[in-house]
């Protein structure tokens, strides 16, 4: 035992092989949860007193919000763990992971201005939370472009890690100066979200929802994982062994 | 350069070295000001020549065109020495790289930062800045700037391998300029609103040395990852 | 817990904010099935070079 399970876990092949096994049980949980969730929220979850149906976006808006930041925490770290260890498959799991996080941030993006369109009666406000979400997405183009202008895997790797945790001690810095910039223009009084004071049978529909977006997270950086695996290792045994099996 | 030389006595070369050079490539260092200069001409063309209004936008525009202008000066910053082979010489030095990456940063805001700062009240005038602005323009732009070389300096030392380095430098360091473009233009309008603007200012302090302390970290990684290239 | 609206095409209009509302979850949908299926292609791709290679390395009898 002791550090064997760490040296397996790094190798793409035990990682393919293992994953193979996990991700229907994932997938299966996840489209439950995501069905149920959505299904509950759509139809049965009570009509918001405010703001109408137009709320039953917070089911979806919320969730893609959650999993992006949390997403660009898991890239970070990805990244760490792949310069410290020296981990390719750590490094694999961090370029996986940007995509998956820059489409959930566009979904809370998009979602975020459809719903401001009935609720304030425009697409777009310069609100804390939206301003915060849209330089995170930058931040995760930024991610993508450096990683995408290198020949090199190696560099590419490298310098994705790199940016990736700047980008991650600058977060928090990021998210409390546009709070404050938000509150310093006195804007008028519109709260997206009362998530403290919301009711219980509008809160766990959305609990089945984030439960359900993380299952789903999960999943899809296993998958894309899985696809770059497939890529980088082309040239090994066990791949050719894995493709003329099929 | 032997190997007993002493850490203060390579940084002072270092340091003297890169100011030279600076100098002598004076158009490189004359162009963000002038790139300045211009882009603030073409505001009141752009928007509207009234004092009023250009009063209004003035600390943001100053703050958002510095800001750009810092940009696009960074794509130079390790350039030369990278072409030349320097790069590598000073990676294999026995001398921490940490140091005489600070010592870099700073002779790139001393060339570039400062000069900007040191312009940026004349600009003020241009565009109507009311006259409570001006000190706390210059001194927001003073750390500013600062932090902005040193942040800036990480995007630089990340793309230098690159050829075409420039435009996605932009792309990957603006949204780190966030939270200084904030609390910078929150100084100059505090202050023009009359407001206390010193706790902005402090933040921005705050910025400022966590940059000058943090960023060479990341400075060094990303310099030898392109080294190794 | 009951269903919320009177009919089917209540449901759809959800009182004039139906089309903010679906267009949201369409717009989410699509984008998660893409994110789903960009891999796939890729790994057909990828496996249909493999193959590819091993004809040429090892043509068969």
């Amino acid at each position: 035992m002791g550090w064997q399970w760490f040296h397996q876990l790094g190798s793409p092949r035990w990682f393919y092989e293992k994953t193979s096994r996990w991700m229907p049980w994932i997938g299966a949980i996840a489209l439950i949860l995501l069905v149920v969730g959505a299904v509950w929220g759509l139809a049965y979850a009570p009509v918001d007193a405010k703001q109408g149906n137009s709320y039953r976006i917070i089911y979806i808006h919320v969730p893609a919000a959650f999993l992006a930041l949390a997403g660009y925490y898991i890239m970070a770290i990805a990244g760490a763990v792949g310069i410290i260890w020296q981990m390719k498959l750590s490094y694999t799991v961090m370029r996986s992971a940007a995509p998956i996080g820059a489409t959930l941030t566009f979904i809370a993006l998009v979602t975020g201005a459809v719903w401001g369109k009935p609720t304030w009666g425009t697409w777009w406000v310069w609100d804390a939370r939206i301003t915060s979400m849209l330089i995170l997405f930058f931040l995760y183009l930024g991610v993508m472009a450096l990683q995408g202008a290198y020949q090199n895997q190696n560099t590419a790797n490298k310098a994705g890690a790199i940016l990736a945790l700047v980008g991650t001690i600058n977060i928090p810095i990021i998210y409390k100066s546009v709070d404050w910039w938000f509150t310093l223009h006195q804007p008028a009084t519109l709260k997206l979200t009362g998530e403290s004071s919301i009711d219980p049978s509008m809160a766990y529909p959305l609990l089945i929802m984030i439960a359900g977006f993380y299952g789903l997270y999960a999943w899809l950086l296993m998958h894309w994982t899985r696809m770059d695996i497939l890529h980088s290792e082309q040239k090994t045994a066990w791949v050719k062994a894995l493709v003329s099996s099929k | 350069m032997s190997n007993s030389q002493s850490l203060s006595a390579t940084l002072l070369s270092v340091f003297r070295r890169d100011l030279v050079i600076a100098f002598r490539q004076r158009s490189d260092m004359l162009n963000p000001i002038v790139f300045f200069l211009m882009v603030v001409t073409m505001m009141p063309l752009g928007i509207s020549p009234q004092a009023s209004t250009l009063a209004q936008l003035a600390p943001g525009l100053l703050w958002v065109i510095a800001l750009l202008a810092c940009l696009l000066s960074l794509d130079g910053l390790f350039r030369t020495d990278y072409d030349d082979g320097t790069l590598e010489q000073l990676i294999l030095s026995p001398q921490p790289l940490y140091f005489i990456v600070i010592i870099k940063a700073l002779v790139h805001w001393l060339t570039t930062g400062l000069p900007l700062t040191l312009v940026a009240p004349l600009l003020g005038v241009l565009l109507a800045l009311p006259s409570d602005g001006f000190i706390p323009l210059w001194l927001s732009l003073l750390l500013g700037t600062l932090t902005l070389s040193f942040v800036g300096a990480i995007g630089a030392a990340l793309t230098v391998s690159l050829r075409k380095g420039g435009l996605l430098l932009s792309l990957i360091i603006m949204p780190l300029y966030v939270p200084v473009l904030i609390f910078g233009a929150s100084t100059v309008r505090s202050a023009v609103e009359g407001i206390p603007y010193t706790g902005a200012l402090a933040v921005l302090g705050m910025f400022c040395a966590l940059a000058l302390m943090l960023a060479p970290l990341a400075i060094v990684g990303a310099l030898k990852m392109s080294v190794q290239e | 817990m009951t269903f919320q609206f009177n009919s089917l095409i209540d449901f759809l209009n959800m009182a004039g904010h139906g089309p903010y509302v679906w267009a949201s979850y369409a717009i989410t949908t699509i984008a998660l099935v893409t994110l789903v299926v960009y891999p796939l292609m890729q790994k057909k791709q990828i496996i249909a070079q493999i193959r590819r290679q091993q004809r040429i390395s090892n043509p068969p009898e």
